[in-house]
């Protein structure tokens, strides 16, 4: 008789563990190797988040050790919804993550379909396309600024050999009609490389033979990207607007490096925001209520999205 | 156990011991001093030697460049982190650091080593040392006076060409302004001019908005023009003082000269973006903190003979303030070194340092370092930091001053340099906002 898998990890196991661990039931057992981790959750997870929680309805200031901190109730979280200048962020993160991730799906996924064909320097092309999802944002953020340098940037310089217009003329960074799409072309520059490979890992997935069949239905181009391709690709698609939605919706170190949240506020998105209070004007509590509203919105959005996405998989 | 093992844990045992005793004797005898990483705190590192050659001490530094000085240094301090054992900190931080208890007070220290403030320049003490403002009360030692001034191209100044130009437009010498006006008219001058083939720019002034930029800019002029941070006679009371309609005219005035005199893309600049555009001979005229003017002095393009300084000029009705700059040292509460913490501070402040502390590019605050006969003339800025000093106004110190100054930061860059709404409300909103700030603190 064939022994189980679990006999044999049982016989291995050295007599001395065996016998300590005599008397313990599998759940127990289990138990046992999962609590460290879960020990870990709490401590770095989820303590904090009910810590949070608990300060987003007092007036803590964590600069002022000895004031008295009170109980608030709602008063932050009516504050922050009822604050103009918070929205103007939210209408700024939205405007960034929208065209951010429009942008990147069309050219992430045009790339892709690009790379799947096969050609001579493939496999190059390839890895200069990702080169730039391998920087550090901050590095990014910061030589961006000296490509749109208006003086001696070779953005400005491009736009310039391109258009006619005086390169020193008009200021990426520093204009308010041109700076939220500044970010948005940084981001796009950086990320769309990210998309391009989930999208290629989905366009690899499809097997070859359905193509065949379309072909002996004599199926057009045209008709079998709509009805094969985009299908199939679809829920690696979606995955990605998942990945790249839940990152800029936080997106922080990229902007503060590129504009600092300016000109004006044009460019502070809710994270700039929400540092500001946290850790410039050290208002706590404050702080921690328009966290867990931040927290709740990218959860609520992220399960209707996760749930979408199962049932495309379902399909 | 073997012989041989008890002897190697004994041997162990031993290193243990002698490292663990080394270990505490180099924690007593070193100090840890955090200021910002810019040239001054070069020049201190060598001053320091002095120190350690005398004391036995080793000194180590933390230096945080300026754009995250702030937020590090007050998260150490609202942290009760022990990094640091002495505090070069801004001099807006005083009063938070001294009502938190974050400083050590100095009053007992001062008098039983029989250090006075009477002996320091009266605008550091009051802006470096003192908590509340205008009280007997000490949380540092001023370390580093500093204030806005600028620094202008004389060799462009002096170009016949030039002068006789400017002379035939504006009805006057080209020479340095007497008031804001005159700075106004002579940044248009150059402002796209060609020289050399290259073209330059009429100035280089703050603009920026992550930390505390724009507002040093901004206020630095307001002051010229009658700004008042409150009702002198009812601390607090903001609405027409901070809004008021010379106020008013003063932040239109820094919008104007934006939008007419600064370099393409000068929309974020603070004290290296500024310095950069002047030392690279972009700009005609730079407003900037005077810790400035040693590093544009010794400079291969744009040092000696060919820079000028000036104080600030005057606004509309003739009145001249400057923005302060500068800081004080202080002992940090959290540190466990504070008895070599006060014997730096105690060897800093005497003349023969604080003389010294000036050659090697430190503006020392010390009253017989600055009115020594030889000082104004010691270096070509040298009586522009003097004349500086003696008209300077300061940003509130308040506990909550980061609200404050965000606040600050937010309305200003929002209408000089992203052009939103008028300087009325501007300053309209900024007044709500202090009023906020100030209310949510008790003020009221």
């Amino acid at each position: 008789m064939l022994k189980s898998s679990v006999d044999r990890v049982a016989e291995a196991t050295p007599h001395a563990i065996a016998k300590r661990m005599h008397g313990l039931s599998d759940r127990a057992l289990a138990w046992l190797f999962v609590a460290p981790s879960i020990v870990l959750l709490l401590a770095v997870n989820i303590f904090p988040l009910i810590w949070t929680i608990r300060l987003s309805f007092t007036n803590f200031r964590v600069n002022r050790p000895n004031a008295e901190v009170e109980f608030v109730g709602l008063k932050n979280y009516l504050n922050i919804l009822s604050d103009r200048d918070i929205w103007l962020t939210m209408q700024a993160t939205a405007h960034f993550l929208i065209w951010t991730i429009v942008l990147q799906v069309l050219i992430g996924f045009a790339l892709a379909y690009l790379i799947n064909k096969k050609f001579r320097g493939n496999d190059l092309w390839t890895t200069i396309i990702v080169l730039p999802m391998m920087l550090s944002p901050a590095v990014v953020g910061n030589f961006w600024t000296f490509l749109y340098q208006p003086q001696i940037g070779l953005f400005n310089y491009a736009i310039g050999f391109l258009t006619g217009a005086d390169p020193s003329s008009f200021s990426m960074i520093g204009d308010v009609a041109l700076a939220p799409w500044a970010i948005i072309i940084v981001d796009t520059w950086m990320w769309t490389p990210f998309v391009m490979l989930i999208c290629l890992a989905g366009l690899r997935s499809i097997p070859g033979s359905i193509y065949e069949a379309a072909e002996c239905d004599r199926a057009s181009k045209w008709r079998q990207f709509w009805t094969i391709t985009i299908p199939l690709v679809l829920p690696f698609l979606m995955l990605a607007v998942l990945f790249r939605g839940i990152e800029n919706f936080k997106m922080f170190d990229l902007v503060v490096q590129l504009t600092g949240g300016g000109p004006g506020s044009i460019t502070e998105l809710t994270s700039i925001n929400l540092k500001r209070e946290a850790f410039e004007k050290w208002r706590t509590g404050y702080a921690s209520a328009y966290a867990v509203i931040l927290f709740v919105t990218v959860f609520g959005l992220a399960s209707i999205y996760v749930k979408a996405l199962n049932k495309v998989k379902q399909r | 156990m073997t012989s041989s093992h008890i002897r190697s844990l004994a041997a162990f045992g031993a290193l243990l011991a002698a490292g663990v005793a080394t270990t505490s004797q180099a924690s007593a005898k070193d100090l840890t001093l955090c200021w910002a990483a810019w040239d001054p705190a070069n020049a201190l590192v060598e001053l320091s030697k002095d120190f350690e050659a005398k004391s036995g001490v080793t000194m180590k530094f933390e230096f945080v460049p300026w754009p995250n000085f702030a937020d590090r240094m007050l998260n150490e301090l609202n942290s009760g982190g022990k990094l640091c054992d002495l505090m070069i900190g801004d001099s807006q931080w005083i009063g938070g650091a001294a009502e938190n208890g974050q400083y050590v007070k100095l009053n007992d220290f001062f008098d039983k080593e029989g250090i006075k403030m009477s002996d320091f320049i009266p605008a550091t003490v009051v802006g470096y040392a003192e908590w509340p403002k205008n009280s007997p009360n000490y949380w540092a030692l001023p370390a580093f006076g500093d204030v806005v001034g600028w620094s202008y191209r004389k060799d462009w100044f002096a170009r016949p060409e030039l002068q006789a130009e400017f002379k035939e437009k504006y009805g006057r010498e080209l020479a340095v302004p007497k008031t804001f006006g005159e700075l106004k008219d002579i940044a248009q001058f150059f402002q796209k001019r060609d020289i050399d083939g290259k073209t330059v720019y009429g100035a280089a002034i703050y603009t920026e908005r992550g930390s505390e930029g724009i507002t040093m800019g901004v206020m630095d002029v307001l002051y010229s023009f009658g700004f008042k941070y409150e009702n002198p006679e009812k601390p607090y009371d903001l609405e027409g003082y901070v809004n008021s309609a010379e106020a008013v005219k003063g932040l239109e005035f820094y919008k104007e000269l934006y939008d007419c005199c600064t370099p393409p893309g000068h929309s974020d600049a603070y004290m290296s973006e500024d310095i950069d555009a002047y030392k690279s001979g972009q700009v005609a005229l730079h407003m900037n903190f005077a810790f400035t003017w040693p590093g544009i002095h010794a400079d291969a393009n744009v040092g000696g003979e060919k820079s000028g300084y000036f104080p600030n000029p005057a606004g509309p009705d003739g009145a001249a303030y400057a923005q302060l700059g500068g800081q004080g040292i202080s002992v940090v509460s959290s540190s466990e070194k504070q008895e070599d913490a006060l014997a730096y501070i105690k060897w800093f402040a005497q003349p023969e340092i604080q003389q010294k502390w000036w050659e090697m590019g430190g503006y020392s605050a010390l009253l017989k370092v600055v009115e020594d006969p030889k000082f104004a003339t010691s270096q070509p800025y040298a009586q522009t930091f003097l004349d500086s000093m003696a008209i300077v106004q300061d940003f509130w110190a308040e506990p909550a001053y980061a609200s404050l100054l965000q606040a600050a930061q937010k309305r200003f860059h929002d209408y000089v340099v992203a052009g939103q709404g008028s300087a009325k409300d501007a300053l309209d909103g900024l007044v709500k906002d202090w009023t906020q700030v100030f209310d949510d603190e008790g003020k009221y």
